[in-house]
């Protein structure tokens, strides 16, 4: 028999949930998040610090001897459920999960794993965001005991305090963000902006080898983003009943249409299925068993299916869902950006074959 | 002790009380009956002990560890899924010590007399007529896909009883004697050339009144229990990877590599992921039954499945090459099972259409979610306040 992983939420995890979205339903409203997307400070780091700070949450990857709340995949997984319904600009998917899993690989992580732990600091794998989990990645140039090279794409880059950089000698750097000089990119998912990153004999520290760091940072975020696609897709659907049930045309609800409950129902279907699958990955993280294809899985199906819900809310949602004032569009910029993130749905697939040997001709 | 302790214990004193090498497979079988371990969520003297259904798995584990026979439930899957549950909540004491015996043990076959030609997916327009007669009804009408009729003791029936009322008010359930000789058992041909399913002409046959199940004409509720565990038995499977259609193309994949095209391989990779998300969807529903918190999955497990077995087949016919152009056997034969391994692509391609059919469509389905599930308004409806004989036909 296969893996059977544990795909329910626990109490603990409800209740997780339920106070996560108290805070984004008091502090991260659409409107307010478009807002900030035109402003200078795209992300929100007041809601990152009652995130981070008042619950704690930056800290859930990581053991409680190393300064972290010693929790697993499973609650971090819920936390980004939830931060993909609000689509809030905070450095959660970087700086908690990418970044901490990228240090929790190296054995000279030192204080600095406890610092993003806490909060008190934001940290950025500084890898391109489309880069997917394998031992492919841009590295800079080590000259002279300092880094070199331009590293683009870098998802929140923009607020971190620290970069974790690969170099050429097969290294994981730390890089303060004040010796490099970090340019924001004109982003399609304008709540996790990308940033080019110039390093020109900028001093690093060597935390650890980057291939296995690099790896096991990008394979735990392809895996929980499944459960950011998960938010992002309910939300659409959630939304997308609701205004069909209010909105009349021909003297009814147009949601009483056979044409338009069909695709809500099937819809519906792909939704309750990218739940078992986003749980899959996390339990998989969290126990170690069966990860690669558990991940692979989850990141083959989530993509197309946010994709899709974006794009079949606003078009139920007709001409209002075309506007900038209503928020379908924060979640089709953010559900297309995660289906190039860590990888596209062909690159899992790929993946796949190699592991369940289903090899190509 | 715990209720799955002291069912182990029970399980492993029937054990020694009949083992399963010296007693033949019929008695072995009425005797777990009579212990309560056939269904232990069914009440005691019911060949249950009223404990919940997840303790069944306790029962059924140690009783296979000993090597016991079991009562062949695919064979009799109408029984055990749709018609016990029904006689169980609508039956009198009488009917149900009269039945539920010899259908759990299999010496009696069940099958259900639903669907009619006029009446598929607006099954509450049925047309069969009951009337009475004394302490006896009536009926005449002709019934369709009625998988095992020609093996069954026993059927479900419904019938319309008042055609002067609304459809769904006018009908009312009985189980059948199939061999009254009033009811007749056609073999139907399906597209596979083999004949799974039966037509059934019901000529005035005669059903006492006390096998009436439910009120009179109550019916259309009472049906709705044998539909309903119709679901959740199809949702409640359990499979491990590649357990499902996907094991044979997968098989097939790695063992005939001259095979293999670029388009046949990015389509069988996403079919697989498909399929594996489809099996985690239905073991996070068997496990939401399991914790007590069952979820509206179960309506949308049949729909993935349909779409699955039917995508999947027709890639393996194209991966065949040459031999996809071939068919196994189009001899016509009645099957016990319906078999899925056994038989090659071509037979699962042809098969597998039926399942966006029996069981309620997958456009019925669709609106049953997006109703039931999702709360969007129903259809305005011409049907609800006339009488079913006024309704056109």
């Amino acid at each position: 028999m296969s893996p059977q992983p544990d795909l329910l939420y626990s109490e603990e995890e409800e209740a997780l949930r339920a106070a996560v979205r108290d805070l984004l339903t008091d502090r991260c409203d659409a409107a307010g998040v478009i807002a900030r997307t035109e402003s200078d400070v795209p992300h929100d780091l007041a809601l990152w610090k009652a995130l981070a700070d008042g619950m704690g949450l930056a800290g859930l990857l990581v053991p409680e001897d190393r300064g972290g709340q010693g929790a697993t995949h499973r609650e971090a997984a819920v936390v980004l459920e939830e931060l993909g319904r609000a689509v809030a600009p905070v450095p959660y998917l970087t700086s908690a999960v990418v970044a901490t899993e990228a240090l929790l690989a190296c054995g000279a992580a030192g204080e600095l794993l406890a610092e993003l732990a806490s909060g008190r600091r934001i940290g950025a794998l500084a890898v391109g965001l489309h880069t997917a989990p394998g031992p492919v990645f841009t590295t800079a140039r080590l000259e002279g005991g300092a880094l070199h090279g331009e590293l683009t794409g870098i998802a929140d880059a923009a607020v971190a305090d620290v970069l974790l950089v690969p170099a050429d000698d097969g290294g994981l750097y730390a890089v303060e963000a004040d010796a490099v000089v970090i340019t924001p990119q004109t982003s399609l998912d304008l709540t996790r902006p990308l940033a080019r990153v110039a390093l020109d004999g900028a001093p690093g520290r060597r935390l650890g080898d980057a291939g296995p760091a690099v790896r096991r940072a990008l394979r735990a975020g392809a895996g929980l983003l499944a459960s950011e696609q998960l938010g992002l897709a309910e939300w659409s659907l959630t939304e997308t009943v609701r205004y069909l049930k209010d909105r009349k045309q021909f003297n009814r609800p147009v949601g009483g249409f056979q044409a338009l409950k069909h695709r809500l129902a099937q819809l519906w279907l792909e939704v309750v299925s990218l739940r078992a699958a986003a749980r899959g990955a996390a339990d998989a993280l969290a126990t170690g068993e069966d990860t690669d294809v558990a991940v692979a899985v989850a990141q083959a199906y989530a993509a197309p299916v946010a994709v899709r819900a974006a794009e079949e809310a606003l078009q139920l949602h007709g001409g209002i869902g075309m506007t900038w004032e209503h928020p379908v569009h924060l979640h089709l910029k953010r559900a297309k950006a995660d289906s190039l993130a860590h990888g596209t749905a062909g690159a899992h697939r790929e993946a796949l074959a190699g592991l369940v040997d289903l090899r190509a001709p | 002790m715990t209720d799955a302790a002291e069912l182990r214990r029970r399980t492993q004193e029937f054990l020694s009380a009949h083992p399963p090498a010296d007693t033949g497979r019929l008695d072995f079988l009425r005797a777990r009956f009579d212990a309560g371990l056939a269904w232990v969520h069914f009440p005691e003297g019911l060949g249950g002990l009223g404990l919940p259904r997840s303790l069944q798995a306790v029962v059924d584990a140690g009783l296979e560890a000993a090597g016991a026979p079991d009562n062949d439930p695919r064979r009799i899957g109408i029984g055990l899924g749709m018609a016990a549950p029904t006689i169980l909540q609508y039956g009198t004491e009488e009917q149900k010590r009269r039945f539920l015996r010899p259908l759990w043990t299999g010496e009696e076959v069940w099958c259900q007399l639903f669907s009619e030609p006029g009446a598929g997916s607006d099954l509450a327009a049925l047309g069969t007529r009951a009337v009475q007669d004394g302490e006896h009804w009536v009926v005449d009408g002709q019934k369709v896909w009625t998988s095992s009729a020609h093996l069954a003791r026993w059927a479900i029936l419904i019938a319309r009883t008042d055609p002067g009322v609304p459809k769904h008010r006018g009908i009312t359930y009985f189980v059948c004697d199939m061999t009254d000789p009033g009811v007749e058992v056609r073999p139907l041909r399906q597209i596979t050339g083999e004949a799974e399913f039966n037509e059934v002409f019901l000529t005035g046959v005669r059903i006492p009144d006390a096998h009436r199940l439910g009120m009179v004409g109550d019916g259309w509720r009472v049906a709705q229990t044998t539909l309903n565990n119709e679901r959740v038995a199809i949702g409640g499977m359990r499979l491990p990877r590649e357990g499902g259609m996907i094991g044979p193309v997968s098989k097939t994949w790695r063992e005939r590599p001259e095979l293999r095209t670029h388009d046949l391989h990015q389509r069988l990779l996403k079919l697989w992921v498909d399929a594996e998300v489809a099996r985690l969807t239905g073991e996070r529903l068997r496990q939401q039954l399991v914790a007590g918190q069952p979820g509206p999955e179960g309506a949308g497990m049949k729909l993935a499945f349909a779409r699955l077995n039917q995508e999947i087949s027709g890639l393996e016919v194209e991966l065949r090459g040459a031999e996809g152009l071939l068919y196994d056997d189009w001899t016509m034969r009645r099957p016990e099972l319906v078999d899925f391994t056994g038989r090659d692509a071509g037979y699962r391609y042809l098969r597998s259409k039926g399942n966006s059919i029996e069981g309620g469509t997958s456009e019925i389905l669709l609106n049953i979610v997006a109703e039931r599930v999702l709360g969007l308004p129903a259809e305005p409806r011409t049907d609800k306040d006339v009488a079913w004989k006024d309704l056109a036909r």
